[in-house]
């Protein structure tokens, strides 16, 4: 299809918006600002020119990039791809609003969000193997490079380890995958995922380097698992999440861990759905630790960045029951099993955009916390926030309440959806599972009671509550939580179709 | 035999004893109170003139032999014009680099006997007879005796030319001996009469005692291993322009003999029996492709090949290094002596013997490359030693220290010279080698030749580490003392011509191999 | 026309000796534009050469009696080389820039060596490539032994060796290969038609291998290069690094599997899983690239570590090479040009960039003087490399990484594992280098605060912004659009694959 290239805009928008801010010092903020704004901006107008059948649109496609390679310049979005589009861009805006004070090289710091939002643009569009492998490989740099310059106390070895572990799994799925291309000769995802679909990619692998497949399924799940993470490769995250200056935090649990379930969606499932169907008990075992240790963990902390990070693990655990317990062959007539996929899958979709904007909005009010009281972020460092800053607590609140799963804010759509589609489909893990939500509904209670109420500490005496500027800020945030909640039809609507599709070429 | 013929036959051996007897004549009584310098100028060009007329009077005669009693005592085409024209050409690049020589005031006796020497090497080259092999062998030796002794103020020098003479004589003794087998095995004193006869008796013990002794005599002569102990010690004592002329002219003309004598008495045996399986099948496919002759000079071109170049690892004086250096490249020149086919009956004999036909060309061709390379290239060196030891008094490594900046031109001659001697290309010694291990590979297909190659590789690139060292003492390491050397213009002359010679001669090797081949 | 690249680097070379000491900016001068003209010719060879396969530029009898002929010719690969000996030229003199000592000298050795190195890229006669292969081996020496830095004289004489040994196996199998064949010529393209048996092609084809390998730092014969690289000056560790290096793999494809193709086929029998030449030094290059990178990581000294990851990534080569299978060995020919311009930029900023500066190479020492906050350009350009050299995509490296895999998967699927794990180890002992040397935490000491203060580091000359720009843009400009050299590499790379030589 030819016409404007919107996604190569969107890719590019930012990286100009970049090479400009470096240059901007002071400014720099102001110019990011303008740059996400407008990216946002083109998002959702993406979001709404999406193919209506589920099927990928806007595709760009100029082939011969390096023909011998199978390498071509190939983009293209369904409803999943622009969700994530529009879901990087709103959460990319809050994190550069959340940066207020960046006093160190404003213009690097400004720089390297930019870059890192091409980052994610670049591999939610990517619909070839090497385009997508080079943004997702090089939005490492940026992640590290903000957490090294502008981080906490211990950023060196967090980020050290975010990096070096990422890219292990990195070069896990890159010799998997080029064991792919040596049978295929191709490294185009629509293509391959044909090919999948009718068994072909497995006989042909077969027919060019033996009975790999699996081991090329493990290695490219180990890349994915790493990024997610799935237990037991999480352990980077805590560090990291703690020791990245908090907008950055923001970036990294909204947008970039949504990488790692993306690229499972895109390329492990749909190549390697007969495998995973193989695997799916360990792997949903591995799910289920995660949810469930992630909580676990998440009530030992003391630090209320740990606390969220770790939920975030937890909550990143649904995605993977989710995306692992639909992996059932097809069977013949059982009308039923499909409409749980299905629900399992959008449930899937929803939870990832839903928990980047309550994580984010999260750590979002942990940066407003830690500003207003010098530094603090423990657990017990706050006591009674309610009373000096009652707006304040009502927001943060409502973040909670969603990040709990309470029916009427988003949180609790994904979730259902998802068990709703996995209990049919994995009752036992479902029902492990739900151990989860019942320790993350205590850690939330536990943070709200702590911070919000009882009595109020001396250094928080003269907690000031928000100010117009960041209620302006906070507060298309929150609509959105409770707009999506009350009202989830508006997403499911587009992703349904997209869900349709995917399932129909995916084969167990 | 007629005396015309001898006359025209030796007539450049003649011009050199006239040119050396006028010197005499001119040094002692014309110019006798003359300065030291002038005398030098004037004998050095003397004999230059000398050298001169008889390449004139090699040019002249080419294609006559000396015959008497019908059979060939002089060759006069193939081996013999080339050596002769080498050896000719490199006497004189030894005169001229007299010039500056503060080592003697018996200027006049010191070029007369380095022309008759000349002669001497002149004769052996084109002998084919024993007796005047011997009798060239003597004049030759006898030569190389006193001249190493010139330096009179040097104990060095009397010490060296006491071991040389000593050594020498034994070692003349021995081929003597050697000869005298020969004679009794063949009844004949002429080379290729030798062949024939000892081709028919076949072979017997006699015959390879004859061989050792012959070996030994001659091994002498070229220092090969374990003929080598007087070549250090020689080179060391001897006056600058002694060292440079044995290291070069009497090489040649050793050379050019064993040749000779190679091809013409390398002759078919046969197993001594008797050995175990193994001894036998590693004899049997070394006795099929070679003769017991070659063998023997197989042996000794590994041992020269080895112990010349680990023992010059160790030395702390250029000139050792370069008499170890010296048994080294014996040890290659050997090796391709060693590898001539015999000759297999058809053809001309008579031209095979006087080596103007093939195919042997390509393995003798280039030996000679070798030799004639390899005597411009050490005459060369011995300059330049002989230049940096006047200025600093001693020929050890360190008085080559920061020679680039105190003479860069010297320092650069150097650097042509050791790398060439290396085997670096495009330099000359590079080509040398190559086509020398060429020939061999190319004659002798076969494990052992194969090895010998890999061996003579393989030490080569040994000898680039002690090449190296004097050269890091010319460019890289400071410099103690820094003041400039001077060199006077004609030696400096001479260095710089070799020097471009040898890059010439590396990069266009058809300029000699060419003219070589023409013989 | 690109013969000229040789000719005037030996005439530069020449005029370098004879200018007269102590004009330190003519002697730059008339390096600079040797090189750029150089360059120049580089770049237009390799334009006008496009799609034209092999174009042959000079064919003159040299020793005709042995078949030997002064034999210029350029294919794809040999173009995309003499390009990468280029840029590596200009480079290097401009990372030189700041040499006092002797500079003339300096640039007549370096002028020499690139002299030599174009020759080898562009020789089509077997004799001719060992004449200029050795050539190149004198200079090194004298760059080494005059102008470096730790245990020069150690390093340079045993580079000088191992080179010189390294050779000297090549000539035993030009000689015996020339005996085999008859004896009737030298040259690459009939050598290859000679046809020369199995049973000699067997021992012929790893001694050769192991000959050229030496060079290229084939592990276990690695150990001349981390030791030379350090000590050498900038200049001389980038052209090591950067391109000498490759002319022993350029001889390995061009001359070993060129010429004795059969040397590779499997012996019929298998110890321990290895059953051919082809094997072993499939192992050998495996190893070099874990080792290496281990090693790598274990370095105190910052020159050390990227002297070993030379080792590594000439291993990635060496493996390519042996998949023998189209995408391999383009693949390797492609980590060549890639490593040659990245190893280059490396040494450029640790040496030139860094180490005139702070006067030490111990990452320890480097840490707290917080360099990416005095000399942010070095830090930065760093991290480029650094990225570049990890093989991360949008960089050269990583096409040339991916098709050297994507060989190794056709050929024998455990290489590509352990390859794989070497890219591994390869990000960690970049990204702590980078680390420990750039971006360090570790406090500053009280004397290096008065040394701030004091003696200030030197800005940033334009030679060296000019010369890391250069690289830099080379390697994103190749990553991000291979097919500049690829479109070169693959037919020629099919060509010797099909005939052997021809």
């Amino acid at each position: 299809m030819s016409g404007f290239p919107v996604l190569t805009l969107l890719t590019v928008l930012p990286l100009v918006g970049a090479a400009i801010a470096l240059w901007s010092g002071k400014h720099a903020r102001g110019v990011a600002i303008i740059t996400t704004g407008a990216c946002v901006a083109l998002a959702l107008f993406i979001w709404t020119r999406v193919p209506a059948n589920g099927a990928i649109g806007l595709v760009e496609l100029h082939p011969g990039w390096v023909p011998s390679l199978g390498i071509e310049y190939h983009l293209g979005v369904d409803g999943l791809g622009a969700l994530m589009l529009v879901l990087s861009a709103i959460v990319t805006l809050m994190s550069v609003d959340a940066a207020h004070r960046v006093h160190h090289q404003p213009g690097l710091y400004f720089g390297l969000v930019l870059v890192l939002e091409s980052g994610l643009f670049g591999s939610f569009t990517a619909l070839n193997f090497f385009h997508w492998f080079l943004f997702w490989e090089l939005s490492l740099i940026p992640a590290f490079f903000l957490i090294k310059l502008w981080g906490g106390k211990k950023r060196g070895p967090a980020a050290t380890q975010f990096f070096v572990y990422t890219m292990a799994g990195s070069v896990a799925l890159l010799v998997a995958f080029l064991a792919v291309f040596v049978a295929t000769r191709s490294m185009d995802f629509p293509h391959l995922t044909l090919l999948a679909s009718t068994g072909e990619l497995e006989e042909m692998v077969t027919a060019r380097l033996g009975p790999v497949m699996m081991w090329l399924a493990v290695g490219v799940l180990a890349g994915f698992a790493v990024k997610v993470p799935m237990f037991p490769f999480h352990t980077w995250l805590p560090a990291a999440y703690a020791e990245a200056p908090t907008p950055v935090t923001m970036l990294l649990t909204g947008a970039m861990s949504k990488m790692g379930v993306y690229g499972l969606l895109r390329i492990a499932v749909p190549l390697f759905g007969h495998q995973i169907a193989q695997m799916r008990t360990p792997l949903l075992v591995l799910a289920v630790a995660t949810v469930v240790m992630g909580a676990w963990a998440a009530a030992a902390q003391k630090d209320l960045k740990r606390v969220f990070a770790y939920s975030s693990v937890n909550h990143l655990g649904y995605c993977l029951l989710g995306i692992f317990a639909l992996a059932v062959p097809y069977s013949l007539g059982d009308a039923g099993q499909l409409a749980s996929q299905a629900a399992a899958l959008n449930g899937v979709i929803l939870q990832m955009f839903n928990h980047g904007v309550t994580a984010a909005a999260l750590f979002w009010f942990v940066a407003l916390l830690q500003q207003r009281t010098g530094g603090h972020r423990g657990i017990d460092d706050f006591g009674g926030l309610r009373k000096p800053a009652p707006v304040f607590a009502g927001l943060m609140g409502i973040a909670l309440f969603s990040s709990l799963g309470l029916p009427g804010l988003n949180g609790f759509v994904g979730e259902f959806l998802i068990f709703r589609g996995v209990f049919s489909l994995a009752w036992v893990a479902s029902t492990v599972s739900i151990l989860g939500l019942l320790v993350t509904a205590a850690v939330i209670l536990t943070v709200i009671q702590k911070v919000f109420s009882g009595p109020v500490p001396e250094h928080c005496k003269g907690f000031p509550d928000l100010h117009t500027g960041e209620r302006m800020a906070l507060a298309p945030v929150i609509g959105l939580m409770l707009l999506v909640g009350l009202l989830p039809q508006l997403i499911v609507n587009s992703v349904n179709p997209t869900v349709q599709n995917l399932l129909a070429h995916w084969r167990f | 035999m007629n005396y015309t013929d001898l006359f025209r036959v030796t007539l450049p051996e003649t011009i050199l004893e006239i040119s050396a007897l006028l010197v005499l004549v001119v040094d002692l009584g014309l110019l006798r109170k003359a300065a030291l310098n002038v005398r030098l100028a004037a004998a050095a060009l003397l004999g230059v003139a000398g050298c001169g007329a008889a390449l004139w009077a090699i040019g002249n005669q080419v294609g006559f032999g000396l015959y008497v009693d019908g059979n060939l005592v002089l060759a006069n085409g193939g081996t013999a014009a080339v050596a002769q024209c080498g050896i000719l050409l490199l006497t004189a690049l030894t005169l001229l680099l007299l010039f500056d020589a503060v080592f003697t005031k018996h200027i006049g006796e010191f070029v007369a006997v380095v022309l008759m020497a000349a002669a001497g090497g002149l004769l052996i080259s084109a002998a084919q007879d024993l007796l005047v092999i011997f009798i060239g062998l003597e004049l030759l030796s006898l030569g190389l005796y006193i001249l190493t002794a010139f330096a009179k103020s040097s104990g060095k020098s009397a010490e060296a030319a006491m071991k040389y003479y000593l050594f020498g004589g034994m070692s003349a003794a021995f081929l003597l001996f050697g000869f005298s087998y020969l004679y009794g095995l063949s009844g004949s004193t002429n080379l290729y009469w030798i062949q024939g006869n000892i081709a028919e008796a076949g072979a017997s013990p006699l015959l390879y005692v004859a061989w050792i002794l012959i070996v030994a005599g001659l091994g002498f002569k070229v220092a090969v291993v374990p003929f080598h102990l007087w070549a250090p010690d020689t080179y060391e004592g001897a006056p600058a322009s002694a060292a440079a002329f044995i290291a070069s002219v009497s090489k040649v003309a050793s050379f050019a003999l064993l040749l000779t004598i190679g091809r013409n008495l390398l002759m078919p045996g046969g197993p001594i029996g008797g050995q175990s399986q193994v001894v036998e099948r590693i004899l049997s496919e070394i006795y099929v492709a070679w003769q017991p002759l070659g063998v023997i000079l197989l042996l000794v071109a590994a041992a020269s090949m080895i112990v010349g170049n680990l023992a010059a690892l160790a030395q702390s004086s250029v000139r050792r290094l370069l008499a170890y250096s010296a048994i080294a490249h014996a040890g290659y020149i050997l090796l391709g002596i060693a590898t001539q086919p015999h000759y297999s009956g058809q053809g001309s004999a008579f031209q095979f013997f006087l080596g103007t036909t093939a195919p042997w060309r390509m393995s003798s061709d280039a030996v000679l490359f070798y030799v004639l390379t390899y005597g411009l290239t050490t005459i060369g060196a011995f300059g330049v030693v002989a230049v940096v030891e006047r200025a600093t008094g001693s020929d050890k490594l360190d008085s080559f220290l920061g020679l680039h900046k105190r003479n860069p031109v010297l320092a650069g001659a150097l650097l042509v010279l050791f790398l060439s001697l290396a085997g670096i290309p495009p330099l000359v010694g590079f080509w040398a080698k190559f086509n020398l291990f060429a020939a061999v590979l190319s004659e002798h297909a076969g494990t052992v030749p194969f090895a010998l190659v890999c061996l003579a590789i393989a030490m080569s690139a040994v000898s680039l580490f002690y090449y190296l060292q004097v050269l890091k003492r010319a460019y890289v390491m400071p410099a103690v003392d820094e003041s400039h050397i001077k060199v006077h213009p004609v030696v400096m002359a001479v260095l710089v011509g070799i020097a471009a010679a040898v890059i010439l001669l590396g990069v266009f090797p058809t300029l000699l191999g060419n003219w070589i081949e023409r013989f | 026309m690109l013969a000229w690249t040789i000719y005037l680097s030996f005439a530069g070379a020449l005029i370098e000796a004879l200018l007269p000491k102590g004009k330190a900016m003519h002697a730059r001068c008339v390096a600079l534009a040797v090189a750029v003209a150089g360059l120049a010719i580089a770049v237009s060879g390799f334009i006008f050469g496009m799609g034209r396969g092999r174009v042959v530029l000079i064919d003159v009898p040299w020793v005709p009696a042995m078949g030997i002929h002064y034999l210029l010719a350029a294919d794809g690969i040999s173009r995309v080389l003499v390009l990468l000996t280029g840029l590596a030229a200009v480079a290097g003199v401009l990372f030189s820039w700041n040499i006092e000592l002797r500079t003339n000298e300096f640039f007549a050795f370096f002028l020499a060596l690139i002299g030599g190195v174009y020759g080898v890229f562009l020789s089509f006669d077997l004799f001719l490539l060992f004449v200029f292969y050795e050539i190149a081996i004198v200079p090194k020496y004298f760059l080494i032994a005059i102008w470096g830095s730790t245990r020069r004289e150690y390093a340079a004489m045993k580079l000088a060796l191992y080179s010189f040994v390294g050779s000297a196996m090549v000539l035993i199998g030009l000689l015996a290969a020339y005996a085999a064949s008859g004896s009737h010529s030298t040259g690459l393209i009939a050598l290859g038609h000679a046809n020369l048996p199995v049973s000699s092609q067997m021992w012929l084809f790893p001694l050769v291998f192991v000959g050229f390998g030496i060079l290229a730092g084939m592990w276990p014969f690695h150990t001349w290069a981390p030791t030379g690289h350090v000590a050498a000056p900038t200049a001389a560790s980038m052209l090591l690094a950067g391109v000498v290096m490759k002319l022993g793999a350029y001889g390995c494809l061009r001359v070993a599997i060129g010429l004795f193709p059969r040397g590779l086929d499997p012996w019929g029998f298998s110890i321990i899983g290895v059953g051919s030449w082809r094997d072993v030094f499939a192992v050998l290059a495996v190893v070099g690239i874990v080792y290496g990178a281990l090693v790598a990581l274990a370095q105190t000294d910052f020159k050390f570590v990227i002297g070993y990851s030379s080792v590594s990534h000439m291993g990635f080569v060496l493996l390519g090479l042996v998949t023998l299978n189209q995408i391999g060995v383009t693949g390797a020919v492609l980590q060549m040009f890639s490593h040659g311009v990245i190893a280059g930029l490396l040494f450029a900023i640790v040496g030139r960039i860094v180490y005139e500066r702070t006067h030490t190479r111990q990452l320890a020492e480097l840490g707290p003087m917080h360099l990416s906050r005095r000399i942010p350009f070095a830090a930065w350009a760093f991290v480029i490399a650094g990225i570049a050299s990890m093989g991360l995509p949008g960089f050269s490296g990583f096409v040339a990484e991916f098709q050297v895999l994507v060989g190794a998967w056709i050929a024998k699927p455990w290489w590509t594992l352990a390859a794989g794990l070497g890219i591994v180890v390869g990000v960690a002992y970049t990204w702590r280098a980078m680390q420990k040397a750039f971006f360090s935490d570790a406090p500053q000491t009280a004397h290096g605060l008065e040394q701030e203060h004091k003696h200030p580091f030197a800005a940033l000359t334009w030679p060296e912004i000019t010369g890391t720009v250069l690289l830099a843009s080379v390697s994103l400009v190749v990553g991000l659009y291979p097919k500049i050299l690829l479109d070169a590499i693959e037919p020629a790379v099919a060509a010797l694959l099909a005939g052997g030589g021809r």
